[in-house]
């Protein structure tokens, strides 16, 4: 069993403040780093334990930065149960989210009472395709995971089909949700 | 930009209420999700707003939609109303994730849920496109133009999505000389 002390967890949360800084583009962009630290240097979680942290975060409503409170979740399990599992949540979320949330409330602020200066301006409106093309790329990359034409052709069928419904029709998203389950749930894709 | 002939949320509580059912919907991302629920259920903000406020999300550290929730709510309700935002959008959700990490073990080999989260993983890349396609549809307005819209559009995603540069070079290279093509352009 693993077994962490005081310093352990504190420098647990110093290393997810200083990644939480660095997670320009979305919280997991960090993963990789995540990894390299918990489950490389620090020995603190499996390999698949890492994995299924992410795809569990994926499958569950809500933002995909869940992910990060099933890691301090799984960390605290490994060292001794519910309680450290707690603890390990409470460490990884705050650590994560506190000096990120902090500078984007203060900035936004600021940006919304100098909404009409020039340069507040020039950066929403400059940054608008850059913003919206990154959108359709993320999409790209979650669908090209499955990458063996021959297995994947359906897979990529549904992508395309449900980008489409969703842009032209109302529908509402869980209905496509739901069918994308069924589907997957007998074995069509 | 202004709000005011937009519908707002009416109090914390709307806001939290409403940030845990968006969140509560977002499987596999909560983005596509926000953009319907915000612009086309809630009328909160336009296509246009919403591709601003992304904007700033975005260029921020830590993650978009928890910053995107943040920035709304502190825009109503002052700090009381980002902390609303904040905790409707991770609290309930936590629970349920901590939950299913609990059972996760006694299913994950299951042929039928791989099976499900397969098809789920599959129709949320399809939602993530289409509220880029969605919100294209604000750059008409761009002072940037439409083509020079689509030539960033272009590089940036062959540089992300074909050529898997890092996200923070695009964001701040291309990002950099699309703000400033913007601002000549916003001077006259």
């Amino acid at each position: 069993m693993l077994v962490l002390f005081f310093s352990d967890w504190l420098s647990l949360f110093t290393h997810f403040l200083l990644l939480s800084l660095l997670a320009v583009g979305g919280a997991v962009t960090t993963a990789p780093e995540m990894h390299r630290y918990l489950v490389d240097q620090q020995h603190w979680l499996s390999d698949a334990q890492f994995s299924s942290s992410i795809a569990i975060a994926q499958a569950a409503p809500g933002p995909n930065i869940l992910f990060v409170a099933v890691l301090g979740w799984n960390i605290g399990i490994n060292a001794g149960g519910i309680a450290a599992a707690l603890l390990g949540v409470l460490i990884t979320m705050t650590g994560l989210l506190l000096p990120s949330t902090i500078l984007s409330y203060l900035a936004a602020g600021w940006g919304h009472k100098n909404r009409d200066l020039r340069a507040v301006r020039a950066f929403k409106q400059g940054m608008g395709p850059i913003v919206i093309s990154l959108l359709c790329a993320t999409g790209w990359i979650l669908a090209s995971a499955h990458n063996d034409p021959a297995r994947d052709w359906p897979l990529w069928l549904l992508t395309a089909f449900t980008a489409v419904i969703i842009w032209k029709t109302r529908i509402h998203v869980l209905w496509v949700l739901a069918a994308g389950a069924v589907l997957g749930c007998f074995g069509v894709v | 930009m202004t709000m005011s002939n937009h519908s707002q949320p009416s109090s914390l509580t709307d806001l939290f209420v409403s940030f845990t059912v968006l969140s509560l919907q977002g499987f596999g991302g909560v983005l596509a999700v926000a953009q319907h629920e915000l612009v086309e259920r809630k009328h909160w903000m336009t296509n246009e707003e919403f591709v601003e406020e992304w904007a700033v999300a975005q260029i921020m550290p830590g993650p978009n939609i928890v910053n995107l929730a943040l920035m709304l709510g502190g825009r109503y309700f002052g700090f009381p109303g980002a902390m609303a935002a904040l905790a409707g959008m991770l609290a309930i959700p936590l629970i349920i994730v901590l939950l299913l990490t609990a059972v996760y073990g006694q299913y994950s080999s299951h042929p039928a849920v791989i099976g499900a989260l397969r098809g789920m993983g599959a129709v949320a890349a399809g939602l993530i496109i289409a509220s880029g396609l969605k919100l294209s549809g604000s750059l008409k307005s761009s002072p940037l133009g439409i083509p020079l819209c689509i030539i960033l559009g272009g590089i940036s995603f062959v540089a992300v999505a074909l050529l898997h540069w890092p996200l923070v070079f695009v964001l701040l290279g291309l990002g950099s000389l699309a703000c400033i093509q913007a601002y000549r352009k916003l001077k006259r």
